[in-house]
């Protein structure tokens, strides 16, 4: 056993095998942006941090449950309840609608659909993603809202029971159900795409063997398309939470915010982090600005802890996700 | 399948390409309202009267959106006289001009309400030599508060309704306090849709402002609030978003200057004010409302205080005044003379014609008089 006595000659591969000119230059290059990356995440967390310090010193009441934006009043009164309350529930009302039809569309592109079909329509989808923002919004605005007037009447009538159904307070559909649904369509096209790819990189080998044991197409898809995918579907809805979460300029436009926190989806009210900003930003003097960043420093904390929810998630199912396949 | 899972990369490699292009573009949005512009045969014939001193190069200013579409007539027709200048005006909000003049980035910035204690306080840092910010009323114009009601066309409310209605304390169309002041009138049962305005603006402000006065009784909000200050009611963003709303939805009120109602053709309140008949919203009789203001400012500062309580016969009360801020003493040499040039051409009769076409109040004579004597002296 005298080769265990010396020193083997590769110890660290990333650090002493890289010796060929080519290998150092790729190193310093890739290590050089992952440390650009972390630079600018910590210059942007500092920011808000130190803005927001300084607002939130000079917050007369308590910043979290205050149900109130006036930082230009005196004493100064802003707090972020409503905000974080309209965030998220628009963001789960985006996701409980986006979800389920963005696997829809993504199996039925990858398993179901004639070939000539499906990449027309993966393009279809994939184009919904370069629309704007804020023609999202206008079309919300101008052509949706008049139309979810009906259904908002009939999910008050039949669903008013459900309490979120309930509407308590007349108003057009410019409410956080709206904005849901708009999100929704928003966030889509990546949660499809990201869906579809992972649904192609099942091993064809688990889909053939479960068709020779007899399996019926909707059985193939059950027990080795959705398993496989799972952890795929985890990180490609996160990122359309993502994307829903700091959504502005669509939901400024369609929304008919006010700081009032109600578990009605249907009466017009509420507010998002971002639409606050949008709105507020223009007219607000330097300390209504801070007192805004420090809101949105809020959202940023939100949105690492969304983030770090969905890698530990998937790093419980490791066993299925598509890097140890 | 190899291939076309490149293709898919590919396509949404080109859609996020697309997207952040489309959000860099889309960051700029602006509260413009077309179709009340004036075209080229008038202001044309205004062109030749005006005087171009010294002016030259670039002229940078910033602020109210309220007073966009006055200042991009101004721009358009001292740009056509004076050759080799260029003006600049970027409507980003009133807050916001005030922000950039206070740091020294812009000439002079627009803004709807004068400039506040600290705000000058601030000003002299910019204006070199003991010089601050003063205020130079510029435009005026009515809001209108545009309604939609099928059957009925001549609406007239006084202050203390509209203060209700806003407030949700009146809720239906056919309450006892609107059917006593539109006799005649078929008033629905129907709910009143109030809508406000979700981003903060100096027309919320000057709303709040005429309602805390003229019905002190029945609007015990902040006046100076720049954010919607009561809790009830529906909200829309910027001007333009309100009077959509309002145009769509059958029952509705809303609030917003007079060019978007006529854009959108709005039918509009007219205010009791306890005058002989009621006022309705043009810019004739904001002018007049205008004329009864009384200046606070003192020295060359010519800040206005409105009369919102005004019984004036055809005075309507409801107005906005937007004003040019400017160092008194100590603006920056080398666009001083362009400054003052443009100020000049905008406070001139010609260049207070222009502005009713557009659906603005021009200035009453005797202001007007004012600031033509106080832009020469800037310095």
């Amino acid at each position: 056993m005298a080769t265990t006595t010396t020193t083997p000659p590769i110890e660290d591969g990333r650090a002493k095998g890289a010796t060929r000119p080519g290998d150092r230059v790729f190193l310093g290059l890739s290590r050089g942006s992952g440390i650009t990356l972390l630079v600018i995440m910590a210059a942007i967390a500092g920011f808000l941090t130190y803005r927001a310090v300084l607002a939130i010193s000079q917050d007369s009441t308590n910043f979290f449950t205050t149900f109130e934006w006036n930082p230009a009043g005196s004493p100064p009164v802003f707090g972020i309840a409503v905000l974080a309350f309209g965030t998220i529930v628009s963001s789960i009302v985006a996701m409980v609608i986006a979800v389920p039809v963005a696997i829809g569309i993504a199996l039925f592109i990858s398993h179901y659909a004639p070939r000539k079909l499906a990449k027309p329509l993966a393009y279809v989808v994939d184009l919904l993603a370069a629309v704007p923002s804020i023609i999202y919004g206008l079309w919300g605005a101008i052509f949706l809202v008049p139309y979810l007037d009906g259904l908002n009447q009939w999910l008050d009538a039949y669903m008013g029971w459900t309490y979120i159904f309930d509407k308590s307070s007349d108003g057009v559909a410019r409410n956080l159900f709206t904005v849901g649904i708009l999100l929704a369509i928003m966030i889509l096209p990546i949660i499809t795409n990201v869906t579809r790819e992972v649904f192609l990189q099942v091993p064809k080998m688990h889909e053939e063997a479960a068709l020779a044991l007899g399996a019926t197409r909707w059985e193939v898809i059950r027990m080795s398309v959705l398993p496989f995918g799972r952890s795929g579907i985890i990180s490609a809805s996160m990122l359309g939470l993502g994307r829903a979460l700091g959504e502005t300029m669509a939901v400024a436009v369609v929304l008919s915010p006010s700081f009032v926190l109600s578990g009605h989806l249907l009466d017009p009210g509420g507010g998002t982090f971002a639409q606050n900003i949008a709105a507020k930003f223009n007219e607000a003097n330097e300390f209504g600005r801070d007192a805004l960043i420090a809101s949105g420093l809020v959202l940023f904390v939100i949105t690492l802890l969304v983030n770090g929810a969905a890698r530990w998630i998937i790093a419980r199912r490791k066993e299925y996700s598509g890097a140890n396949a | 399948m190899k291939l076309s899972r490149k293709n898919g990369l590919r396509a949404s490699a080109i859609g996020a390409l697309v997207v952040s292009g489309a959000l860099v573009l889309s960051a700029c949005g602006s509260d413009n309202n077309t179709g009340t512009t004036p075209d080229g045969e008038k202001t044309s014939a205004a062109a030749s009267n005006i005087k171009c001193d010294d002016a030259k190069g670039q002229l940078l200013a910033a602020g109210s959106s309220a007073q966009k579409n006055a200042m991009d007539l101004w721009v358009k027709n001292f740009q056509a006289a004076c050759s080799g200048v260029e003006v600049n005006y970027q409507s980003i909000g009133s807050g916001g001009g005030i922000t950039k003049f206070n740091q020294g980035q812009v000439a002079f910035a627009g803004s709807d309400s004068a400039l506040k204690d600290e705000e000058v306080a601030e000003s002299q840092k910019i204006c070199t030599g003991g010089g601050k910010g003063i205020n130079l009323p510029m435009v005026g114009g009515p809001i209108a508060i545009g309604y939609k009601l099928s059957g009925v066309d001549n609406l007239v409310l006084d202050a203390s309704t509209i203060a209700k209605i806003f407030d949700t304390k009146i809720t239906k169309w056919n309450d006892p306090a609107i059917a006593k002041l539109n006799p005649g009138a078929k008033l629905p049962d129907s709910t009143i849709q109030a809508f406000h305005r979700s981003d903060e603006s100096g027309t919320t402000q000057n709303l709040g402002k005429y309602l805390s006065t003229a019905a002190a009784a029945d609007w015990k909000y902040d006046p100076k609030s720049k954010s919607w200050p009561a809790p009830g009611g529906q909200a829309a963003n910027g001007s333009s978003g309100v009077a959509t709303a309002v145009k769509d939805a059958e029952g509705s009120i809303g609030y917003f200057e007079l060019s978007y109602a006529t854009a959108n053709k709005i039918s509009t309140v007219s205010v009791n004010t306890g005058a002989s008949a009621p006022v309705a919203a043009t810019t004739e009789n904001a002018s007049k409302a205008i004329a009864a203001a009384k200046v606070k400012g003192t020295g060359s500062d010519l800040a206005l205080s409105l009369d919102y309580a005004t019984k004036a016969e055809g005075a309507y009360p409801l107005v906005l005044v937007t004003y040019e801020i400017a160092c008194d003493k100590g603006n920056k040499a080398e666009t001083l003379p362009t400054l003052k040039a443009f100020l000049n051409y905008a406070i001139s009769e010609d260049g207070q014609k222009v502005l009713s076409d557009a659906g603005y109040a021009p200035m009453p004579a005797e202001i007007a008089a004012k600031v033509r004597q106080i832009v020469p002296t800037l310095s």
